[in-house]
C-alpha cells in the first residue's frame, strides 16, 4: 500500500440520458458522474429536469436512451440500434440497492410507528431479526434527533422531523449514495434549517450524496460540486466556490441574481 | 311466546343454516375478491377487461337470478351437466357475487393510496409483492373498513334469499310456523336475530376502525 491518496471510486456515471414524458422532452442528454465521497448539488428553476434526471438515475422514472452505471454495474444502456436496455429485473434491484432516497414528501410509512419505519425495510427486504436491527436503529434515531419519538406515528411529528426520520430509514439499509430529492422544499422555512443540519453532518460523515435543491446556502457551503440545470440541460457545472464566485453562463447568472 | 318454544328446535336449525351460509360466503368472497381486485388494476390489460366484464355481470343482475341459473340451468348444460347440492349451490352463488363487490371496494382502497408510498417503499428494496403486503395493504384495509362493514352487514340479510332454493333458512323456518300456527310473533324473533347479528357486526367493524385510528 502506498501513502497516495487511491483512485476516487466512480459511484454514478450517467451518459447522454434522454427522456420525453409524451411530447414534452424533459431531459435532453443529461452527463453526469459522481465520485466516492463527492457531495454535488442540481440546482435549476421548477421544471428544468432535476428531479426527473435523479429519479432516472435510480429507476423511478425509465430513460428513453442513454447509459447509467452505478458503482460499475449498468443499470440501464442504449444498444447501437437505438433501444435503450435495462438490467434485468433482479439486477436493477440489486443495483438500485446502493442508492438510498429521500423524498420532497417524506413517503413515510403513516401506519408504521418512528422506530417501525426503521426497522421494518431491512427486516422485510434483507430478512434481518428485529433484535438485530434494533440496536442500530435506535442509534441512527439518536443521530437524527428522534429517540425520544421512536413510538409516534409519523402524523404525530413535525415535517422536519418527518424528513429526518426519512433520512435514517434510508441509511437502515446501509446505502453507499444517498439521494436527495429537493428534501426541505415541503417544510416550513423554520424547519429546514434541521434537515440541512442533518444532511451536512451525514456530508461530514463522507457519504456520497447527490442533491437536487433549491438552498442556496446548503450548495454553497456543503456541496463540493454544484450543477445548474435548465430546460433539460447541463447549463454550468463546477467546484461550489468558484460556482457562486464566478458564474459563467448568462442563465446561470439569472438565475442566482433570482434566488438571493 | 308458546309458538316460539314449542319451534325453538327448528328456529335454531334455521339460524344455523343462515349463520353457516354468512360466515362460508364472507371466508371465501373476501380472498376472492381481493384476487379479483389485484386482477383488475394489473398491467395486463385483458385480465383487467375479463375482470371488469365479471363485476358488471355480478351487480348487473339479481343475486336471486344467478341462483336459479346456477341450480336450474346448469344442470341442463348440454354435454357438461354441473349439478350442485343446493347448500353448494347458494354458497356458490353468494360467493360470486359478493366477491365483485368486494372487489370494487378494495381496487377503490388500494387505488386510493398516494403513489409515493409504492416510490417509497421501491427505492428501499420492496418487490411489488412486499409493498402490497407490507406497505399498501394495511393502509388499504382502514380505508375500507366502513364501506366493508355495509356490504357484510348487507350480506346479513341477503341470506334469507336462499329460500328459492328450498333450504331452510331462518326467515323460511319462521314463514312456515307463521302460516301453520296463526301467529305473527316468529317474526319477531327473526328480526330480533338479524338485529343483533348486525349489532355484533357494527361492534366488530367499530373496534376495527378505532384500533386503525391510532396513526391519523
Amino acid at each position: 500500500m502506498t501513502e497516495s491518496a487511491p483512485e476516487k471510486r466512480n459511484m454514478i456515471r450517467a451518459e447522454n440520458i434522454r427522456k420525453s414524458f409524451g411530447a414534452l422532452q424533459v431531459l435532453k442528454g443529461v452527463s453526469l458522474s459522481l465520485a466516492e465521497r463527492e457531495v454535488v448539488a442540481i440546482i435549476g428553476p421548477s421544471g428544468s429536469g432535476k428531479s426527473t434526471f435523479l429519479r432516472c438515475l435510480n429507476h423511478l422514472e425509465k430513460i428513453d436512451s442513454g447509459r447509467i452505471d452505478i458503482e460499475g454495474a449498468t443499470l440501464a444502456r442504449t444498444e447501437p440500434g437505438g433501444h435503450c436496455r435495462y438490467a434485468p429485473e433482479p439486477e436493477i434491484r440489486r443495483i438500485c440497492s446502493r442508492m438510498g432516497m429521500v423524498f420532497q414528501h417524506f413517503n413515510l410509512f403513516p401506519h408504521m410507528t418512528v422506530l417501525e419505519n426503521v426497522i421494518a425495510p431491512p427486516m422485510t427486504v434483507k430478512k434481518r431479526a428485529r433484535a438485530d436491527i434494533l440496536p442500530e436503529a435506535e442509534t441512527l434515531l439518536e443521530k437524527v434527533g428522534l429517540r425520544d419519538k421512536r413510538d409516534a406515528y409519523p402524523s404525530q411529528i413535525s415535517g422536519g422531523q418527518k424528513q429526518r426520520l426519512a433520512i435514517a430509514r434510508a441509511l437502515a439499509m446501509h446505502p453507499e449514495i444517498m439521494l436527495f430529492d429537493e428534501p426541505t422544499s415541503a417544510l416550513d422555512p423554520e424547519l429546514t434549517g434541521e434537515v440541512l443540519r442533518t444532511m451536512r453532518q451525514l456530508a461530514d460523515e463522507r457519504m456520497t450524496m447527490l442533491v437536487v435543491t433549491h438552498e442556496m446556502g446548503f450548495a454553497r457551503e456543503v456541496a463540493s460540486r454544484v450543477i445548474f440545470m435548465d430546460n433539460g440541460e447541463i447549463i454550468e457545472t463546477n467546484t461550489s466556490v468558484e460556482f457562486f464566485k464566478n458564474p459563467v453562463h448568462k442563465r446561470t447568472r439569472a438565475f442566482l441574481e433570482n434566488m438571493l | 311466546m308458546d309458538t316460539v318454544i314449542n319451534n325453538l328446535g327448528p328456529l335454531l336449525g334455521g339460524a344455523w343454516v343462515t349463520l353457516k351460509l354468512f360466515f362460508i360466503t364472507l371466508l371465501l368472497s373476501l380472498p376472492l375478491g381481493l384476487a379479483l381486485a389485484l386482477m383488475r388494476i394489473s398491467r395486463f390489460r385483458a385480465l383487467g377487461a375479463g375482470v371488469n366484464g365479471y363485476i358488471w355481470l355480478m351487480r348487473g343482475t339479481p343475486l336471486m337470478l344467478q341462483m336459479f341459473f346456477i341450480y336450474f340451468a346448469l344442470p341442463n348444460l348440454p354435454g357438461l351437466p354441473i349439478i350442485l347440492p343446493d347448500f353448494l349451490t347458494a354458497v356458490v352463488a353468494f360467493t360470486l357475487n359478493y366477491a365483485a363487490y368486494f372487489a370494487e371496494i378494495f381496487r377503490a382502497g388500494i387505488q386510493s393510496i398516494d403513489k409515493g408510498q409504492y416510490e417509497g417503499a421501491k427505492v428501499l428494496g420492496y418487490t411489488y409483492p412486499q409493498t402490497m403486503r407490507h406497505i399498501v395493504m394495511p393502509q388499504v384495509v382502514k380505508r375500507i373498513l366502513p364501506p366493508l362493514s355495509n356490504e357484510t352487514i348487507t350480506l346479513v340479510k341477503d341470506t334469507s334469499l336462499i329460500y328459492v332454493l328450498a333450504l331452510s333458512d331462518l326467515l323460511k323456518v319462521v314463514r312456515g310456523i307463521v302460516l301453520r300456527e296463526f301467529s305473527a310473533a316468529p317474526f319477531i324473533v327473526a328480526a330480533v336475530f338479524y338485529l343483533c347479528m348486525t349489532f355484533v357486526l357494527t361492534v366488530v367493524f367499530q373496534r376495527l376502525e378505532k384500533r386503525y385510528a391510532v396513526y391519523d
